[in-house]
């Protein structure tokens, strides 16, 4: 009797919410365009974070450190410094090239210059073997550094190797400051704008319960529980995020096919265009159910708390 | 039963006392008619006996309820015992006829059924067949006090509150106002009406309270009286 009782309470709280949300359509409109407008820069801002870190990851794959072994070093102590590299958590992936195989690729670089390749098979192999390091990060390179530059690992290499040094050194240490600040930049954009849509959300929200603040006085008077006067707000409230996140979606959605059909771009300024639009489709479902949990989640906040206000009883 | 004993209500803000010491004493069943000059005392009087406001002093009992001890939480289940009807109506602007009067219904968990057996009944006591999808706003003055009317007496409490029912009416609508809680009185209803409307005070012959300067300066039956 008592569930059966609440359920009806509920499925009232539910049908009163659409019903409310149905009669007060200039409101709603108001409320959701604004919502729409917030979310679309939380979505923008995160895909436009998710793009920055894909171009990092594919600056950082570009860039590895070369370690030019002695033709003395044995292929037996080239495997353990490769099997010490491995273990580093900074490593991303290590590849180990005897001399034969270092010369192939030395030529199949330089195919087109046949006067290095002559010279080459020449004078023998002069091509050292070489273990290619590539870092998971670009921040431990100096760590990876540190490993190859030891007493007994430098013995087993050429002079001047690693070959993170010199200009390279620099323009790696310039990459490495530029992606450290993009990522920075990425988080805080997100974190910044998610705060100050909150907020907007936050005053809509509360601004459209201001309106009907009558409302819920009426209904406090004629006895009405907490609950089921504030359940058809919170109600009313998640449906414009549900609501304003499928819009929200749906102009981006668009803004990527204006940008692939009509401007033809690839790229705008730092942002790749193309890897968005990629990640956009690949993570359609996980972004739209991100989008509608933020807008429902913000709009039932703010309603439960914009309604607390002309909820309470007067003590004095 | 309605009992005050010695209420004082003084507003922080303001200066001098609102209500100064009333007692009251209202039997089951029994039409009392509280009058007075504007600012006298009687919306905050309604206002006490509601819980819209807390006495700075002295005691209110309604029934078997003692608001010393009401807690918060409580409030909406006194509020659910007694009907009130207000001077501005106070009717849910977004709901229609119909569903105003449900609404007092629903708070308290009554079966959709009962409810629609019970709405249109009252609706006709009060004389609004037939206007049950209007919204409030497509309704007369006097037809939103009927409704006001239906939803304080759906519930059929034991103790009806209308404040200035008729303060916003023509005299026609007033009296139809009037008849529907004479009627409501003899179903067994208390009712406490205020009101500045001598006229009704005249024709009523009920027991009239007179509040002035926040103190009851009379208390007596009106001509032809009989309870």
């Amino acid at each position: 009797m008592i569930m059966e009782r609440r359920l009806i309470t509920l499925w009232r709280i539910i049908h009163t919410g659409i019903v409310n949300f149905m009669r007060n359509v200039t409101l709603a409109v108001a409320a959701i365009a604004v919502m729409v407008v917030t979310l679309t820069i939380i979505l923008f801002s995160l895909i436009t974070n998710a793009t920055f870190e894909n171009t990092i990851a594919q600056i950082t794959n570009k860039i590895s450190i070369s370690a030019y072994l002695e033709d003395t070093t044995t292929e037996a102590q080239a495997k353990v410094l490769v099997a010490q590299l491995k273990k580093q958590p900074s490593v991303h992936r290590v590849q180990y090239l005897n001399k034969d195989a270092a010369l192939k690729a030395y030529i199949a670089q330089n195919k087109n210059n046949q006067n290095l390749i002559t010279a080459a098979a020449t004078v023998g192999n002069p091509i050292p073997a070489t273990i290619q390091i590539y870092p998971s990060d670009l921040n431990e390179i100096q760590h990876i550094k540190d490993i190859l530059t030891t007493p007994e690992n430098t013995k087993l290499q050429t002079p001047g190797s690693p070959s993170y040094n010199g200009d390279r050194k620099q323009a790696i240490d310039n990459i490495t400051h530029a992606t450290n600040v993009l990522r920075k930049i990425g988080v805080v954009t997100v974190i910044v704008f998610a705060i100050i849509c909150a907020l907007i959300i936050f005053n809509t929200i509360q601004m459209a319960i201001f309106n009907r603040r009558d409302e819920i006085t009426i209904m406090r008077l004629l006895g009405a529980g907490t609950g089921y006067i504030r359940g058809p707000f919170v109600v009313e409230s998640a449906i414009y995020g549900l609501l304003s996140a499928v819009f929200s979606i749906l102009i981006i959605n668009s803004a990527f096919l204006a940008s692939s059909n009509a401007l033809q771009a690839s790229s705008l300024g730092l942002l790749d265009i193309n890897y968005a639009s990629q990640y956009f489709d690949a993570h359609f479902f996980q972004l739209l159910t991100l989008q509608i949990a933020i807008g429902i989640i913000i709009g039932t906040a703010s309603s439960v708390i914009a309604t607390h206000r002309y909820l309470k009883f007067k003590t004095k | 039963m309605i009992l005050l004993d010695r209420v004082t209500k003084k507003y922080v803000r303001s200066e001098g006392t609102a209500l100064d010491r009333i007692s009251l004493h209202v039997e089951p069943k029994e039409f009392v008619i509280v009058i007075g000059q504007s600012g006298a005392g009687k919306t905050t009087l309604l206002r006490l006996l509601t819980r819209e406001e807390r006495p700075t002093s002295g005691k209110i009992i309604i029934g078997s309820i003692d608001y010393d001890k009401l807690k918060d939480k409580d409030i909406p289940l006194l509020r659910r015992k007694i009907g009130v009807v207000f001077q501005d109506f106070k009717l849910l602007p977004n709901k229609t006829v119909y569903e105003n009067v449900a609404f007092a219904l629903e708070i308290v968990g009554v079966s959709n059924r009962e409810i629609r057996h019970t709405v249109p009944k009252v609706l006709n006591i009060v004389n609004l067949k037939g206007k049950e999808d209007r919204m409030p706003r497509q309704l007369s003055g006097g037809e939103r006090q009927r409704v006001a009317i239906a939803r304080a007496i759906v519930r059929q409490p034991r103790i009806l509150i209308a404040d200035e029912p008729t303060g916003n009416l023509d005299p026609k609508h007033a009296w139809d106002v009037i008849k529907v809680l004479e009627k409501i009185n003899r179903y067994g209803t208390t009712v406490l009406l205020t009101t500045h409307n001598r006229d009704i005070v005249d024709k009523l012959k009920r027991r009239v309270v007179v509040i002035q300067g926040g103190k009851v300066t009379s208390d007596r039956a009106s001509a032809g009286y009989k309870h």
